[in-house]
């Protein structure tokens, strides 16, 4: 399907508002890609030459980036994407067996579109929803605790073309092209829709908030306090110096009080050395 | 005796439209960011370094040094970079905290910004959360439409434009040389460093990339003070931190509590490992951290403590698995993820994590061979410290540790399938018909 002469002039437009945005118009290149993929359903050729035609690169260049992202689809993607969190905490926790159950309740396999285009099949990396683990992914809004029952009704629901809500996201599930044009950067005024967080999220607060270890006034005279901290700050190496410190404010004593038996954190490989940039930067992980 | 829980990020969560401008400025949210700009850029890193807040993104790089680290402006453009793209297995502190409270982390970035002496700022998101995007785009506009950002912000003569970015899927991007490079508009590859990005980052200017939870943090130290936090924690670990339970666990979610508490503490409070089962291995920090046993269940949470047990703190992605569950399954899982998500720059690990897939296949089918442990302690070896990011390192984090606590599974890959040595349904979260 080519880019036609209308799409072409929209999409011109919506490339420069994209542009705009960063100090480099390289940078533009995953959100124009997002675009182009909205007005196509995957990233096409044509895709793949206004892409670089926007930003005045070969399109070897363009290709070259679209196909090191696994969001970018070769190929045209169906209205939806399920996609099944296999990762090993998902997969243990029943995700395999809801994959196993949608590919054979659909006909299909990793990466393949059902005939009438409406669901592409997945696996997918973490999605970071671990806590609502098993999860499933549609059109990248999260189906949190699934079941291979639960699936299975999710994609016959949208095959049926009903409207479905995600455990946490919008209204309803928007599809692919949809999706792919908020990715782009362009708000579709859902953001208000939805839960601020699902229960797993709320627990550790709900259990505070009963037990009455409410971490503090959080917020309690802001300026008071910072403004005085800035005035002075005190000659402290800069690194952290908890142990150290002078007087612990009151409600955190508690947790003082607790740590004192324990022997001081084993002190172990010297990592973060004051001023050590090679520290600094070199040794992280993940 | 249980650890009492610090909501501090997590305060806010449970209010109505917790999303919205309204309701955050009703929890005294932007009083912080008043109060910064009415203070000198480096008293603001002053002030964050005192409170001893270590980075959050898993490495604990101590956050106001790491500001601390730029070079004196010189007249060009600087750089902060949030990295939001929240990719490494088990973790899941970031994108709740956007979905719930983007706010929080659009001050503390002005904030960050303004300490920076940075006028541009981005938030990479990874793409596979539209409806976090979508509130990070409204928590934007919202915020610039009532003065927060743009130009002349609230009167200070400082200006700032922060965009909102969506990556499109690769776990590297969270590699934070990667993912500048990602956010130049090409493949996400790590960089050589030196130079590191606070000398040579986006467009090779100065640039401080930081974590989520490291950004949001910086509110409430700024509203509280720097004492208030580092008086929180153990020893060099200060202040409290998001603890993410999954998996085989009674009540999974999040808990804020101060670093250093325990995995026991926080399994009591969230009611235990799955009624009937028992805790057999753990990450502290997502896949990347050596896997714990239940001998570490007492370990504190913190940096050091956990660094002296032989693994790392990371994210504080706490995944419980119980007896139910084949550790070689889990492990040759996580590899696949690492094979599929290494960029392919250096050898070690693009050729490494493809041969550790094979033998872990083997092995899971029960038909590895007597030399296949060695071999794969031998790739990782030939991995470890030759990668050129950590992505590589990582990788051998769960199968060396695996192979040390539970060698037996590894040997009895030799003859029967992991399959049935730990029928796979057993540790499903429903009773549904299983696959295998
Ligand atoms: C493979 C890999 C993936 C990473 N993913 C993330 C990530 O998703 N989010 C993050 O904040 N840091 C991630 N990091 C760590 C970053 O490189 C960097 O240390 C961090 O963003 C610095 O922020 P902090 O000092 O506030 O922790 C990753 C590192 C590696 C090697
Ligand atoms: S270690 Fe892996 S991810 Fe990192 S640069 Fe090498 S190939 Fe790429």
């Amino acid at each position: 399907m080519p880019i036609t002469a209308e799409a072409r002039e929209r999409l011109t437009a919506d490339a420069a508002e994209i542009v705009a945005r960063y100090p480099q118009p390289r940078s533009a290149l995953l959100p124009l890609l997002h675009l182009v993929q909205s007005e196509e359903g995957h990233v096409s050729p044509d895709g793949v030459a206004f892409c670089a035609e926007v930003l005045d690169l070969t399109t070897a260049e363009v290709s070259a980036v679209a196909t090191f992202y696994s969001q970018f689809k070769r190929r045209p993607n169906g209205t939806y994407t399920i996609g099944v969190c296999r990762n090993t905490l998902c997969a243990i926790m029943g995700g395999d067996e809801i994959y196993a159950s949608l590919a054979e309740h659909l006909g299909i396999v990793d990466g393949q579109t059902t005939t009438d285009g409406m669901i592409t099949l997945e696996r997918v990396e973490c999605n970071a929803a671990c806590d609502y683990a098993p999860v499933v992914m549609a059109n990248w809004e999260f189906f949190d605790n699934q079941t291979p029952a639960s699936a299975r009704e999710l994609v016959d629901s949208l095959r049926a073309g009903e409207d479905v809500a995600p455990t946490r996201g919008a209204a309803k599930v928007c599809t692919f092209k949809e999706v792919s044009r908020v990715l782009a950067g362009f708000h579709d005024g859902r953001a208000g829709e939805g839960l601020s967080a699902g229960e797993p999220t709320l627990r550790g607060l709900r259990l505070a908030r009963e037990q009455g270890w409410d971490g503090g006034p959080v917020r309690t005279e802001p300026a008071g306090v910072g403004a005085a901290a800035a005035g002075e700050p005190t000659p402290r190496g800069g690194v952290t110096s908890a142990h150290d410190a002078p007087p612990v404010p009151a409600r955190t004593r508690r947790r003082a009080g607790t740590t004192a038996g324990r022997p001081a954190a084993q002190a172990t490989t010297g990592e973060d050395a004051p001023g050590s940039a090679s520290a600094a930067d070199g040794t992280e992980e993940a | 005796m249980p650890t009492p829980l610090t909501p501090v990020l997590s305060a806010t969560w449970d209010a109505r439209d917790s999303w919205t401008l309204d309701a955050y400025e009703k929890q005294g949210g932007y009083q912080a960011l008043r109060t910064a700009l009415t203070m000198e850029p480096d008293a603001v890193v002053a002030l964050v370094k005192d409170s001893g807040l270590r980075g959050r993104g898993g490495a604990g790089f101590p956050t106001g040094m790491k500001w601390g680290f730029l070079p004196k402006p010189d007249g060009g453009p600087r750089y902060l970079v949030v990295n939001a793209d929240e990719s490494e297995p088990g973790t899941c502190k970031d994108i709740p905290l956007m979905l719930a409270s983007p706010h929080v982390l659009v001050e503390g970035a002005i904030i960050a910004a303004h300490a920076i002496r940075a006028a541009k700022a981005f938030i990479y998101l990874r793409g596979e959360v539209v409806h976090v995007y979508r509130r990070l785009l409204a928590a934007v506009a919202e915020a610039k439409d009532r003065g927060y950002l743009g130009a002349n912000i609230l009167g200070s003569g400082f200006d700032l434009d922060l965009v909102v970015h969506a990556g499109a899927g690769a776990y590297i991007c969270g590699e934070e040389t990667a993912l500048l490079d990602s956010l130049e508009g090409r493949r996400g590859q790590p960089r050589l460093r030196p130079p590191f990005p606070a000398v040579a980052g986006l467009y090779a200017r100065p640039t401080v990339v930081n974590n989520v939870e490291s950004i949001a943090s910086v509110p409430s130290i700024v509203a509280n003070g720097p004492d208030w936090f580092s008086g929180m924690g153990t020893g060099k670990s200060a202040g409290v931190g998001l603890f993410s339970l999954s998996g085989h666990v009674t009540r999974p979610g999040q808990y804020e509590a101060p670093l250093g508490i325990t995995l026991r503490e926080l399994l009591d409070l969230a009611g235990g490992v799955r009624h009937g089962h028992e805790l057999k291995f753990w990450t502290p920090g997502g896949s990347s951290t050596p896997l714990l046993t239940a001998e570490h269940l007492d370990v504190p949470l913190d940096f050091e403590s956990v660094a002296g047990a032989g693994s790392m703190l990371g994210t504080r992605a706490l995944q419980i698995f119980d007896e139910t569950t084949s550790v070689v399954r889990a492990v040759l899982r996580w590899t696949e993820f690492y094979a599929h998500e290494s960029c392919g720059k250096c050898t070690p690990c693009r050729e490494g994590t493809y041969w550790l897939v094979q033998v872990l296949r083997r092995i899971e089918a029960g038909k590895g061979t007597e030399e296949d442990i060695e071999k794969l302690l031998d790739i990782c070896d030939n991995i470890l410290g030759r990668a050129f990011c950590a992505l590589g390192d990582g990788a051998t984090s769960p199968i060396v540790s695996a192979v040390k606590f539970f060698r037996d599974e590894f040997v009895a890959g030799t003859h029967t399938p992991a399959w049935e040595l730990f029928p796979y349904e057993r540790s499903t979260l429903f009773a549904e018909v299983p696959a295998r």
